[in-house]
């Protein structure tokens, strides 16, 4: 599975979890409008980093915090790089 | 218990008779008759009289022995548990003004300590070399188990220490104790004290002996009377042979007595009475809790003027006691107790009804961006789940909350198929579905682990890292 789509699929497990309704999920979305709040997205790091093997945020010290999904992506495909 | 002026433990057995009571390790046994009249030391009383003892044993029966002959001889029994680093010695030395030295190990052990005697504690016992002299009080020091740092040690009197300790009603058969605990700790020293006190026999755990084979050792002597952490316990049933002894009456203390391990024991041991009790090193032992009910009723609070009083403060459960410790030994600024005499035993509580529930300790807070998460409240709720024998819950760092709650469960019974397949994620799902109906979000494990065991420190608690 592609990064993105494992990063989209984690999504979708969180928020059915956390039951939050998810906005539609597409590059442009904030992330902060997306239904899931602060606690879900730490969540879903730590699911990432346990699929995925690693944490982008915690690998480097300057990580700006993506604001929109496109950019959250683009961090774990750039780091599996 | 016959009252003496000052008391002392061989007072005590010297008015009772010793037919019969005895005190046995994994590999020997001691008659109580022989431990009160005989000696075990290499040392004459005489040069032992009124010093600052260092008793640092690696066995536990040299040690029950030598706390039976040194308690009112010497000024001041320092009793090292069995893990004190060797580095922390010195410390412990100057700030007890330890001068002399007790141990079943070889001399050079101690080599370069300033230490002016020492003394060899050995089995057989043999006939006490010179007459005893009349009792003189002792001071207990106990050292605690804190998870870093020098320990710190607390002063006892023989009378505080037994203070906890009520005249047993005669029973149809002997009594025998049992621990899992080492007695060097308060918790295991509150059952010696229990067993030599009354009449009864004593049987000792063993460091590192597998608890199959502690089992089968209680089994043998017909232990009747048995305590341990909750930790212990939980070891203890995930054997088989738990059910070869039939104890009538199961003690926990030391850690949080959750409603899990309450139900677990009531059904391994139907026949007995189970009660858990509150005690700490410096606070002493605060109650027992005999309803087999996890918490304590909240009417304790109310007994004013009682030998043991409790109050909460800041959520913390605070206890002033008759068989509480006088004060801490050496230069530390640590005041015991506040104005009032109350201890601060660290320990949050939280009112739910007519009861307090322990939610954990004051310092091992999880941080959920800014909520508090106690690790042991989300334990308690794992716990309950029918396929689980305990869990550790704990900090994972995360960018952004600051920390995250994830938990360590190890499974009941049977290795079962726990690895990445669907039948372990099933069961995982189903333990977050039930911390999710019992908790808050932000207290639900993000993930949870299957591990094959959980460390317990010689202390007999989970052992907790702290970020």
């Amino acid at each position: 599975m592609s990064v993105r789509l494992t990063v989209i699929s984690q999504i979708e497990i969180v928020a059915d979890q956390q039951k939050k309704k998810l906005a539609p999920l597409t590059d442009d979305l904030v992330l902060i409008e997306s239904g899931l709040d602060s606690l879900c997205l730490a969540l879903l790091v730590a699911k990432l980093d346990d699929t995925l093997g690693y944490d982008p945020f915690t690998e480097s010290d300057d990580v700006n915090f993506p604001v929109t999904l496109g950019e959250f992506v683009r961090l774990y495909e750039d780091a599996a790089a | 218990m016959p009252q003496h002026s000052p008391m002392s433990l061989r007072g005590a057995l010297g008015g009772t008779d010793l037919a019969g009571r005895r005190i046995l390790g994994a590999h020997h046994g001691v008659g109580l008759a022989d431990a009160a009249s005989g000696s075990c030391l290499d040392a004459d009383h005489v040069g032992l009289a009124g010093r600052s003892v260092l008793v640092a044993t690696s066995d536990q029966l040299t040690a029950a022995l030598a706390l039976i002959e040194l308690d009112g001889l010497v000024r001041r029994l320092v009793v090292a548990p069995p893990d004190l680093p060797a580095e922390y010695r010195p410390a412990v030395i100057a700030d007890a003004e330890v001068d002399a030295i007790v141990s079943d190990l070889e001399p050079a052990t101690f080599a370069g300590l300033d230490v002016p005697l020492f003394a060899r504690c050995q089995l057989p016992v043999a006939r006490r070399k010179t007459a005893t002299e009349a009792a003189r009080p002792t001071e207990w020091v106990l050292l605690t188990s804190g998870t870093t740092g020098v320990p710190k040690m607390v002063v006892h009197s023989l009378e505080a220490l037994t203070a906890a300790i009520k005249p047993e009603p005669p029973r149809a058969r002997p009594t025998v104790w049992a621990t899992f605990y080492d007695i060097r700790r308060y918790g295991g020293l509150q059952i010696f004290l229990r067993a030599m006190l009354a009449p009864n026999s004593l049987v000792l755990s063993e460091a590192g002996e597998p608890v199959v084979d502690h089992l089968h050792r209680l089994a043998d002597a017909g232990v009747t009377h048995i305590s341990g952490t909750p930790s212990h316990w939980r070891r203890a049933l995930m054997c088989a042979t738990a059910r070869t002894i039939a104890p009538e009456y199961v003690r926990l203390s030391g850690e949080i007595a959750d409603q899990a391990i309450l139900n677990a024991l009531r059904e391994t041991y139907p026949q007995a009475a189970i009660g858990h009790a509150y005690a700490s090193t410096e606070a002493g032992v605060g109650f027992t809790v005999d309803d087999g009910l996890e918490g304590f009723p909240a009417g304790l609070l109310d007994r004013r003027g009682a030998d043991t009083e409790l109050r909460i403060e800041d959520g913390s459960l605070r206890i002033r006691s008759t068989r509480a410790a006088s004060r801490y030994l050496g230069a530390g600024p640590d005041r015991l107790a506040d104005a009032d005499g109350f201890i601060d035993t660290g320990d949050m509580v939280e009112r739910r009804g007519d009861r307090y529930y322990f939610v954990g300790r004051r310092g091992g807070i999880i941080n959920v961006g800014g909520l508090k998460v106690h690790p042991e409240e989300v334990e308690a709720v794992i716990n309950r789940h029918h396929g689980v024998r305990m869990s550790l819950v704990r900090a994972r760092k995360s960018p952004i909350m600051g920390s995250i709650v994830v938990a360590d469960v190890v499974l009941d019974g049977e290795p079962r198929d726990t690895g990445p397949g669907p039948a372990g994620e099933a069961l995982k799902e189903e333990i977050i579905r039930l911390c999710r109906r019992a908790l808050p979000q932000h207290k639900v494990p993000a993930t949870i682990r299957f591990v094959p065991s959980l460390d317990v420190s010689t202390a007999g608690k989970l052992v907790r890292h702290h970020a």
